[in-house]
């Protein structure tokens, strides 16, 4: 199902401006510029190594890039430090996961509800005050699909399966009400099963208002929510637009099959 | 629940406070009861090293920084301003923290091991610096300053502190709050991506042990009744990451059976001089090679198994 | 033109103390809290053997330079390697090591100012206007030459190759084959070398004194920090950084800031850039 972005809104919320990033004698990208507009679900892919995880670390503060710039809402967010860029609303997940491990599962979310933004956007319910934030917790966990009234939401996270996992990760940036949320590789690790579940809560996100760039290798699940995806090779950006049209580019098919007998290999539709 | 059950869980903190309350009656002559108030000094750096180490990640290798900045405030404000010991000890405490914090705030973003080695180097450093300028007494250091109005009140207000700290930094450790450090140590990335600032909330755990450690040192000024250089001593440093390995890092309670083992035997060692020191550091590696949870870790499991004693 | 010439002096022997824990760590990632001991050590090891049993002096140098390698390997073999890894262990392993060794070398009766080294050649001769006596220059020429001769080995003899590998990336360098638990082994042996031979060359200028262990450790570090963790190049330009502040404070405000300018130059770097001069950014960069 792909949904059209509304045709109103052509101010975009998250600009990248000729970004590159050297590594020492590695080029990880070069001079990749796009922007993403509010409610979209943008899709970025590429083979491995193409610079799809540099680009979020230099979204969100991780990495300074070494030339470009990034605008947020129109103010420039280059290089400001990760915990800034989160206050503004600009969330991540993280591609090889990071909870707390050795904490009950509802307790990671405890953590993110310490920070200035949950403090100014208000408890989960609205308003000013956070109240306790255990029971918040444990709200957005349900909210997110953890089953109620289990006791799931109370085990020790390093024994919950990786479906779990993955949703508390996505949990962790809602619970600072955020804008944009990037997702690094959030259906990989998971079960056909596991990620026929992820996509309504992607599809439920995007209609609360958030955009949210998905960085992805499995591109059948991602074409059902992205209305559109953009192609990074060898750390430049290939194409942009309407999945189907960018699955058809022969760039495209040589980037991700080598050169040869493009033609005998199947697109994904 | 039952009587046992209820006994089972409380009765070892009842052992360890009664134990400690009543320490300054059960020990005999005064030598031995200024013992005790040196070995809650100890306790109380012992304290802050394990919060630091092993609840924040940060490695402190100079406790005798905070007890030579806390003991320097509390000797100047005595002795050059007169203010009477029982405010010297909180304001030191409180201004030390400050001071201790700000000198070590360059090296909180950074990794661990800047951390240790700024530690490491404050206390070399200030002692020579008080040395080469002469200020604030040189070598000789500050005398004539008061003491405690009595030795109970000297032995007491330091183990109620050693206990109040004690109970205090469990608590705050397993709060909400206490949770970020726990998060920091773990997986900063993580806690950044949160939209934490994550050298507030480690410049908050510095200023919390240091705190701890300056009020250490400003209690031993007046236990002596002096200030001097050797409160930058190497002693200050090694003596808590020893007890606190022996006694069992991370427990809290580690640090102060360690402290309540080592100062005594270190003072029975005192006509070595500095071997003790070749001592106490290869105890510490002795423990943290072979044994590193630490005697906490070992007792806390023997009492566990207690627990499940039946009688056939 | 005495700035100039005390300037470089200062600088070298400070490159040479920060080499071998710059090495070490550069290699192995352990910080070896040790160093200071290793260096004092050697000197008296060498005053042991050329004293007490009379060997002769170049003999006892190059014994005591055995024993330090044997010793920085032997360190590294039973101790360190148990907590390789665990940073907090690490560091508190190799200080107490350290520790033990120094405190054990004062209790031992190494009290005093009565220990010397003698110098290499007696004598002096003028540079400009400045005397310099031939142990200096000595230790200028051959300190130069090590740092020369370090860049050689690292960058064409294939141990060299090695650990310049094992320094930038231990897993890979893994996978190569290269057994990282024995070139850690070998880089705190030759570490401690380099220690050792910091000693020979500038113990005889003074007396062996055991607290000067601890000075040599902090000025290590401060080497390696400006320099950046892990870059022995950076070491010795940052050596050069500090040990012309040094000079410039003592001729123009008063010969007790020595410590002072160790320690601001610390301070500025971790404010300013914390990677110091060469390191690698590898706290800001890594990889999520």
């Amino acid at each position: 199902m792909i949904k059209s972005k509304d045709p109103k809104m052509t101010t975009p919320i998250l600009r990248m401006d000729n970004i590159s990033k050297r590594f020492g004698g590695v080029q990880a990208l070069k001079n990749v510029s796009f922007d993403v507009f509010p409610k979209d679900v943008l899709g970025i892919i590429g083979p491995n190594g193409s610079g799809k995880t540099t680009i979020v670390n230099c979204i969100t503060g991780f990495i300074k890039p070494t030339s470009g710039n990034v605008f947020f809402k129109g103010r420039d967010i280059t290089g400001r430090p990760p915990h800034k860029i989160a206050d503004m609303g600009v969330t991540r997940t993280f591609q090889v996961m990071r909870p707390y491990y050795s904490l009950p599962a509802y307790k990671n979310l405890v953590i993110p509800l310490f920070s200035p933004r949950a403090k100014r956007t208000g408890g989960w319910g609205g308003g000013g005050n956070l109240g306790n934030r255990q029971t918040i917790a444990i709200d957005i966990l349900e909210d997110i699909g953890f089953e109620r009234d289990s006791y799931i939401p109370f085990k020790k996270t390093s024994t919950l399966p990786t479906g779990y996992l993955k949703r508390l990760e996505l949990a962790r940036c809602l619970a600072l009400k955020p804008e944009i949320i990037i997702c690094d590789e959030v259906f990989s690790g998971l079960s056909m099963s596991e990620i026929a579940s992820m996509v309504p809560l992607i599809e439920r996100l995007q209609d609360e208002g958030i955009t949210i760039i998905m960085i992805e290798h499995r591109l059948r699940e991602l074409f059902q929510v992205a209305n559109r995806v953009m192609v990074l090779n060898f750390g430049e950006k290939l194409i942009e637009g309407n999945p189907v049209d960018v699955m058809a580019d022969k760039q495209v098919k040589e980037a991700y099959f080598g050169s040869e007998e493009v033609e005998e290999v199947m697109t994904y539709a | 629940m039952s009587w046992r059950e209820l006994s089972y869980l409380t009765l070892p903190r009842f052992i360890l406070i009664a134990g400690m309350l009543s320490l300054p009656f059960l020990v005999p002559g005064m030598y031995w009861q200024r013992v005790i108030s040196i070995v809650c000094i100890y306790a109380i750096l012992a304290l802050s090293f394990d919060f630091l180490a092993h609840y924040v990640g940060l490695v402190s290798l100079g406790g005798a920084f905070f007890i030579g900045t806390g003991g320097y405030i509390a000797g100047i404000l005595n002795s050059y301003f007169s203010v009477p010991p029982f405010l010297t000890v909180p304001l030191a405490a409180i201004i030390g923290g400050v001071v201790c914090t700000l000198l070590l705030l360059p090296c909180l973003p950074l990794k661990g091991v800047y951390f240790a080695i700024v530690t490491l180097m404050y206390p070399l450093f200030m002692a020579r610096i008080i040395e080469a300028f002469n200020i604030f007494g040189g070598t000789d250091g500050l005398v004539g300053i008061d003491s405690f109005s009595s030795s109970f009140a000297e032995q007491y207000f330091v183990i109620c502190m050693v206990l109040i700290f004690l109970f205090g930094l469990r608590r705050f450790v397993t709060t909400d709050r206490g949770l970020i450090f726990t998060a920091i140590m773990d997986n900063d990335q993580a806690v950044r991506a949160s939209g934490i600032n994550i050298t507030r909330y480690k410049a908050l755990a510095v200023f919390i042990a240091s705190s701890m450690g300056c009020m250490a040192g400003a209690c031993l000024t007046h236990i002596y009744m002096w200030s001097g250089i050797s409160q930058f001593a190497l002693d200050f440093s090694i003596l808590p990451i020893a007890a606190t390995v022996i006694g069992g890092s991370g427990s809290l309670v580690g640090p102060i059976l360690g402290c309540l083992i080592l100062v005594p035997v270190s003072e029975l060692l005192r006509d070595f001089g500095t071997l003790r020191i070749v001592f106490y550091a290869l105890i510490l590696v002795g423990f943290i090679l072979f044994k590193s949870g630490g005697i906490m870790e070992f007792g806390q499991r023997k009492y566990e198994q207690f627990e499940r004693w039946t009688k056939i | 033109m005495e700035i100039l010439v005390y300037g470089t002096i200062n600088s070298v022997s400070l490159a040479l103390m920060g080499l071998g824990f710059a090495m070490i760590y550069g290699i192995s990632r352990v910080p070896n809290f040790a160093h200071g001991a290793l260096y004092i050590i050697c000197g008296f090891v060498t005053w042991t053997l050329f004293y007490k049993l009379g060997l002769p002096y170049f003999l006892a140098i190059i014994l005591s330079l055995g024993v330090n390698g044997i010793l920085g390997m032997l360190m590294y073999r039973f101790i360190l390697i148990r907590v390789r890894g665990m940073n907090i262990s690490e560091i508190i392993a190799s200080y107490a090591i350290g520790l033990a060794i120094l405190e054990s070398l004062r209790y031992g009766g190494f009290r005093g100012m009565n220990y010397t080294l003698p110098v290499f050649m007696e004598g002096s001769l003028m540079i400009g206007n400045v005397p310099v006596d031939f142990h200096r220059l000595i230790m200028m020429v051959t300190g130069i030459l090590l740092v020369a001769g370090l860049w050689v080995f690292t960058h064409h003899t294939r141990i060299g190759l090695a650990l310049q590998g094992m320094a930038q990336d231990e897993r890979a360098a893994l996978m190569l084959g290269i057994d990282s638990d024995f070139m850690a082994m070998l880089a705190m042996g030759f570490g401690a070398v380099l220690a050792g031979v910091a000693a020979t060359l500038i113990l005889p200028l003074g007396n062996i004194v055991v607290e000067s262990g601890y000075s040599v450790l902090i000025m290590s570090i401060a080497v390696c920090i400006v320099g950046g963790l892990g870059s022995w190049m950076g070491a010795f330009f940052a050596a050069f950084i500090i040990g012309y502040a040094q000079i410039l404070t003592v001729v123009f405000i008063g010969s007790h800031f020595q410590m002072v300018v160790a320690l601001l130059a610390i301070i500025l770097t971790l404010i300013l850039k914390p990677s110091g001069l060469f390191g690698h950014q590898k706290e800001l960069e890594e990889r999520v």
